[in-house]
């Protein structure tokens, strides 16, 4: 249900950097511990869009996996299940590499012929 | 007219941390400890407030900001003990917002003696999601889950479970009641968020409360001592 808010903040986000153009996209990397659901956030974009400058805009993401290293041993490992202790040497000191990322990385706008200010 | 691309490399929730971290500085400047109180409705966060208040916390002074879609229940249980409580409801919002956001804390200061006060505990919309992606301004998230939500959930929402600093689990007395099995929950806990420290309590006969209270004085003398 979190998607109704991150859809609001992903068209702030796209609006603001619009500066009043319209958008035609909006693509996001989003990480994968964020359990963003897709299916709720598109649903969501779509309804809050709605009377925005991104009313228009098709939404495309990309899911960055989850990367871990440990802070004692180094090891390296993409997670795939939810055990955030190093699985080489137990230890709790792991750092989160990527996949907590909810980032709008870029959006396409509808840009005047006459004008270059992109 | 033709289209162009806009790079913008931006976390969307660049705003609420901007927020955040306006409110985090008038708090600082107050000298409030602030504690961000999450869980799942029906958890037991009011009642664990209610414990922690009862019998007072010496000579710190705590104040609540409670948050809730509608009414003010739980701020009316609280202000029966005697401590200032300040309401924020989210229906304001998109019809009734699921969790508080830093604007929403924002608008409510007002409303809140900062001078007045050394401690102040944010209780969030009882939510397992959404209060995990925004942060308010507090110095430490502490998250109530109960054994009566089973021993799935950190699991389940491992998001929430890494938000926080430290993780209460409630309602203990009722386990001799229940099939759930409490190592199998702290394991779980453990292995969502490695080495979290967690108080196991009851807010209904108040066993594991002094530990609350005293986390929550060692966080506040901490913060203290920095600001010396």
């Amino acid at each position: 249900m979190h998607e109704l808010s991150l859809a609001s903040a992903v068209i702030d986000t796209a609006v603001r950097h619009a500066d009043g153009r319209r958008v035609t996209a909006v693509h996001l990397r989003v990480g994968h511990l964020r359990q963003v659901v897709p299916a709720s956030l598109l649903f969501y974009f779509e309804h809050v869009a709605r009377g925005t400058p991104c009313e228009e805009a098709r939404l495309t993401f990309d899911e960055v996996p989850a990367r871990m290293r440990c802070e004692g041993c180094d090891h390296g490992w993409v997670l795939d299940d939810v055990q955030f202790r190093c699985p080489a040497c137990g230890s709790a000191a792991v750092e989160v590499v990527a996949g907590e990322e909810f980032e709008v990385d870029w959006i396409s706008v509808e840009q005047l012929e006459e004008s270059c200010t992109a | 007219m033709h289209r162009v691309k806009v790079r913008v490399v931006e976390d969307a929730l660049d705003a609420n941390s901007t927020l955040a971290q306006a409110n985090r500085a008038d708090f600082d400047r107050h000298g409030v400890t602030v504690v961000n109180l999450m869980g799942a409705p029906g958890a037991g966060k009011t009642a664990l407030l209610e414990q922690v208040v009862a019998d007072g916390l010496g000579d710190v002074r705590l104040g609540i900001l409670e948050g809730d879609v509608e009414g003010s229940l739980d701020a009316d249980r609280l202000a029966r003990l005697h401590v200032p409580v300040t309401q924020i409801n989210t229906a304001a919002g998109f019809g009734g917002e699921c969790h508080l956001d830093a604007n929403m804390v924002r608008s409510a200061l007002g409303a809140v003696a900062l001078d007045e006060l050394d401690l102040l505990v944010i209780e969030n919309v009882g939510n397992l999601v959404c209060p995990a992606e925004f942060r308010v301004g507090e110095d430490a998230r502490v998250m109530v889950t109960s054994v009566t939500e089973g021993e799935d959930k950190p699991l389940k929402y491992p998001l929430m479970f890494r938000a926080c600093d430290v993780v209460v689990v409630n309602k203990v007395d009722l386990l001799p009641h229940l099939d759930v099995d409490l190592e199998l929950l702290l394991h779980r806990i453990d292995k969502v968020h490695p080495d979290v420290p967690v108080m196991v309590v009851s807010g209904r006969t108040g066993e594991g409360i002094d530990a609350v209270r005293h986390w929550l004085h060692e966080l506040h003398a901490a913060k203290a001592a920095v600001r010396a």
